[in-house]
């Protein structure tokens, strides 16, 4: 258990010396790794392509709270308040570094093949601004929905706050007149993933964590994986963070039955730099309509305002879909809904168009938890669009259920199922028909347990 | 020099203050000649002006009449323009709430399309419209002729060559000012009517031309390799090829002092070019050595053309002092003159400039056929004996399959054209048919002008020296202000690129990529749309009927 650390010093913490690997540097692996290591455990991570470099990479970044569910509710606005303590950590992570000379020379990934070890760090900018949301009411109907949803946070003690026309107006100038209000959520925030995703794993490395990265797994079985070199690794817990990859990688005979990942393809747009043209972020309040609905391909008005003071423009979705290719007509059905919001984006110049690809399940909720038939190998996978702000509630959640796992066999189950009244659970494992297409209720519930963040918990360095 | 004629004068706004300037003259050197010389001013506060004049890098964009992000580069003057060097942070301010939303769109069908109008373009359009095609032709330059045949913005007519070219092409049509940002191939589709798609930009128009093709030429050009080295980011440090546009451009360098450094023939055209418009060039340093270059001579005055060539400028070179083995070692500022340290075949010494021309050869415009799909060799885009790219349907000729001059662009252009023509129109069809012999003969002078591409790229092989000139707060990347240092973690692009936002800029990548290539071997990125930057209104019409809204 101790063999991969035998140079530092002992590790203190309830995970010491447990010794994991994650497969995948995306934001949620990294995410991972920085939670288990700060807990004391031994963390490899291996990555077949750059670290943040996929899914990740192509991300909003837009750390949110949302309604979808009371388990997606306690999921993002748990996660939300775990990038809000993060802040004080940047600020240092991004002191200006005035020569931009890195705080030392490390080696780095590939060149010419071999894969290296990636650790040590460099300047680091997250830029992180809390913007905001709003949900942009076009007409007496949505405002209405508008209304009902601010309600539905209250009662949840999320702040919002409704906007009319002529306040929506003062916020956000550019957006074309006519519009009937708008729901605020001041509290969300805007990040830029890679930036972020290298302050976790910058924490993850400082406690001892290693990344091998351009190094692909081809097999993933309990507690062990197999690398495309051949090479088998070990470990007391394997976490497969390998986005939509991570179900295909298990071997056939882990994998619960109807247990798939289903991709879900996406635009992106970003323009030159237009500071104070957007300032919070904007989406159509018929975003969640559009972006859950069942239309194969659909697109809705989504803008954000980078720090930079470029304009990033979403979003599409194309169920199914897992090519990176940039589709001409689906960016132009994209831009043509931006449009409609915004006129004046159409002078702003485009500097470049990009796809990602959401790996998502039947009930949009993320799987987090250990395999039945494989207790050594977790999944931290299907994030859908939001893997970049429920990433930290995430690893947070495996960490627990691992502390927990450790204290004694029963104790998990007691801890999670206890405040359970509002729990997805049931509703997954109690209706196959809401399941269909997913294998969630294969998983062992117990380890799944989102309305959890209800609690207040405790903010861990 | 081309005739000049007189030009009328026309007042334009430059940051509220009204200039009088040569009507058609290029904006990015009225920018040039203005006190700053700056035309922007960058991410972390410094002032920029024109680099490469052909609307590559990026550097010179301003608002103009209350569009934002102009090339200045790629604008003619007329009466009353408005423009504006504001920083970013001001520029919704200077945003037009008059533009129109929606973009018109075009559609334009052909046999084949011709992208770039230089030399290679006009020779596969005259080609290609001879034997009886149906031919467009795209630019994004305002007029045809491309970069070598740029005609000076005061000449009364288009060069010889151009009109003898253009008289050939006879109905083909020539869009110019259009600038092509995205493009599909239908590998598949060879016999599906028209199966390749260009999507253009009009800035003119404010609209978009849909091209559909059954052929398309690639005659995308080159643009320069800027390396960096301390201060190359000044005002007045600009492109050789550069400096040569915007003094065609109307840039007066009469009585001003140039530095030309860096590698490759091109500098030694251009020097002339800036004496007979009367500016005194005090050096020019090729970084290659003396043995080397002797070489190169020997090589070319084997061609009797390229031989005369060379002869005539150096008669007209005479007195102008040309180094071998020498180069930029740093520039700084210094009073109203530029301060350049050179290390000068072996030497340091000083120059006081206003202006110094720096490029280290040039890159073949790849990105269109990347994006089509066609892989690219070592030298350029790859391509078979009939300049067929490895996706069926599209051919590529001149500087796009390596560097190799006018005469290489010519010969290749018109292989391209008649192999194109065929491809579109068949073999069959009486006049193609008749290009058989045509299409021999071109194949082997292809072969012969080939050859020169190998010797330049061996002549001016870049020494260590020159690659290693940046120092650690050296500017890699102009659009982001990304340091050296900050790029020295990474062993590759796209790693470097999300995590510094090195070659995520306006520029995309074009001018670090091409540095950081040679510097630290990186491989540049494949392109996506755009492949070069246009209003988001370009990108609202989708191919066909227009799809209903969401609502």
């Amino acid at each position: 258990m101790t063999s991969h650390r035998g140079h530092l010093a002992a590790a203190n913490g309830p995970l010491a010396n447990l010794d994991v690997l994650i497969v995948g540097a995306g934001i949620v692996g990294l995410a991972c790794a920085e939670a288990l290591a700060v807990r004391g455990a031994a963390v490899r991570i291996v990555e077949a392509k750059a670290p943040a470099g996929v899914a990740t990479a192509a991300g909003m970044g837009h750390i949110l709270v949302l309604d979808d569910s009371e388990a997606q509710l306690a999921l993002t606005r748990r996660s939300r308040a775990l990038w809000d303590a993060r802040a004080a950590d940047w600020s240092s992570a991004t002191e200006p570094n005035k020569r931009g000379v890195p705080e030392r020379k490390v080696p780095h990934t590939t060149r010419g093949g071999a894969p290296r070890v990636v650790c040590g760090t460099f300047r680091v900018d997250v830029e992180r601004e809390v913007c905001g949301t709003l949900w942009v009411a076009a007409n007496e109907v949505e405002l209405e929905i508008a209304r009902a949803k601010h309600e539905w946070f209250g009662a949840r003690d999320v702040a919002t706050e409704v906007l009319d026309a002529a306040t929506l107006a003062r916020f956000e100038p550019h957006l074309r007149a006519g519009l009937a209000g708008a729901l605020y959520v001041p509290g969300d925030s805007v990040v830029y993933p890679p930036g972020a995703a290298a302050v976790l794993w910058r924490r993850a490395a400082a406690h001892g964590a290693t990344l091998r990265a351009g190094s692909p797994v081809v097999s993933i079985g309990d507690g062990w994986i197999q690398g495309a070199d051949g090479a088998r690794l070990e470990a007391d817990v394997v976490i497969v963070a390998a986005g939509l990859a991570s179900v295909s990688l298990l071997q056939r005979e882990l994998c619960p039955p109807g247990l798939a990942l289903i991709p879900k393809k996406g635009h992106l747009v970003i323009t030159d730099r237009a500071p104070g043209f957007v300032r919070h972020q904007l989406v159509e309040l018929g975003y969640l309509a559009s972006a859950h609905g069942h239309e194969r391909t659909s697109v809705a008005f989504n803008a954000q305002p980078r720090a930079t003071g470029q304009v990033l423009l979403g979003s599409s979705r194309q169920i199914g879909a897992s090519d990176t290719r940039v589709e001409r007509d689906v960016v132009a059905r994209m831009v043509q809904r931006g449009l409609e919001f915004l006129p004046g984006l159409a002078q702003l110049s485009v500097v470049r168009t990009w796809v990602g690809v959401r790996p998502a399940t039947a009930d949009n909720l993320p799987l987090l938890g250990p395999l039945p038939a494989a207790p050594r190998t977790w999944l931290a996978t299907g994030h859908e669009g939001v893997g970049i702000t429920t990433s930290l509630g995430s690893a947070e959640l495996i960490a627990d259920l691992l502390v927990a796992q450790r204290a004694g066999a029963d104790a998990p189950r007691e801890a999670i199922r206890s405040d359970e009244a509002l729990s997805p659970l049931e509703q997954r494992t109690g209706s196959s028909e809401s399941l269909a297409g997913s294998s969630l209720q294969a998983l062992d519930p117990s380890w799944y347990a989102p309305a959890r963040f209800q609690e207040p918990a405790v903010v861990r360095g | 020099m081309a005739e000049s004629r007189e030009k009328r004068l026309v007042s334009i706004s430059l940051d509220g203050a009204a200039v009088d300037v040569g009507e058609d003259t290029n904006l990015a050197a009225v920018l040039l000649a203005s006190p700053g010389r700056r035309a922007r001013t960058s991410v972390s506060n410094e002032p920029r002006g024109p680099l490469c004049g052909m609307g590559v890098c990026f550097e010179c964009r301003v608002t103009v009449n209350g569009r934002p992000h102009v090339r200045a580069c790629m604008e003619r003057c007329t009466d009353g323009m408005i423009v504006e060097t504001s920083p970013n942070s001001a520029i919704v301010s200077t945003l037009s709430a008059t533009l129109p939303r929606a973009a018109s769109n075009r559609a334009e069908t052909a046999d084949v399309a011709v992208i770039g109008a230089g030399p290679a373009g006009l020779a596969a359009a005259a080609a290609a419209a001879e034997v009886g095609a149906d031919v467009v032709v795209l630019d994004e330059n305002s007029t045809v002729g491309g970069q070598i045949w740029r005609a000076a913005h005061d000449a009364g007519a288009a060069r010889p060559e151009v009109q003898r070219l253009r008289a050939r092409a006879g109905r083909a049509r020539f869009l110019a000012g259009v600038a092509v940002f995205d493009a599909d191939a239908d590998v598949f589709g060879a016999d599906a009517g028209a199966p390749h798609r260009l999507d253009a930009w009009s800035a003119r128009d404010a609209g978009t031309i849909t091209v559909h093709a059954r052929a398309v030429v690639l005659a995308t050009g080159a643009y320069e390799r800027f390396l960096p080295f301390p201060g190359w980011t000044l005002p007045g440090v600009l492109g050789i090829g550069g400096l040569q546009a915007l003094l065609k451009g109307g840039l007066d360098v009469r009585g001003r002092r140039v530095l030309i450094a860096g590698s490759g023939p091109l500098a030694l055209a251009v020097a002339a070019a800036l004496i007979a418009a009367g500016a005194r060039v005090v050096a020019v340093l090729e970084q290659a050595p003396r043995a080397a270059l002797a070489r190169f001579g020997l090589a070319t005055s084997m061609q009797p053309k390229k031989a005369a060539q060379g002869l005539g400028l150096l008669v007209r070179l005479r007195g102008v002092p040309l180094r071998a083995g020498s180069w930029i070692v740093a520039v700084t500022q210094s009073g109203a003159s530029l301060r350049v340290e050179a290390s000068v075949a072996g030497e340091r010494q000083n120059f006081d400039v206003d202006f110094v021309a720096t490029g280290f050869g040039l890159v073949p415009a790849t990105g269109l056929g990347e994006l089509l799909g066609c892989d690219r060799g070592p030298s350029g885009l790859e391509v078979d004996r009939d300049l067929a790219t490895t996706v069926p349907g599209i051919y590529a000729a001149g500087e796009a399959n390596g560097i190799g001059g006018v005469d290489a662009a010519l010969v290749e252009g018109e292989l391209a054209g008649l192999a194109a023509a065929r491809a579109a129109c068949g073999a069959a069809s009486t006049s193609a048919s008749a290009s058989e012999r045509a299409l021999a003969v071109q194949r082997r002078r292809v072969a012969r002008h080939r050859r020169f591409t190998l010797e330049l790229e061996r002549a001016f092989e870049l020494r260590p020296e020159v690659l290693a000139l940046a120092q650690p707060d050296t500017v890699m990347c102009r659009c982001e202000d990304v340091r050296s240092a900050a790029l020295e973690p990474f062993a590759e692009f796209r790693a470097a690129k999300l995590a510094t936002r090195c070659g995520m800029g306006p520029c995309q990548g074009r001018v670090c990529g091409a540095a950081l290539e040679v510097v630290r071997g990186w491989a540049r990125e494949t392109p996506r749309p755009p492949l070069t930057p246009v209003p988001m209104a370009a990108f609202a019409r989708a191919e066909g009927a227009e799809l209903p809204l969401l609502n």
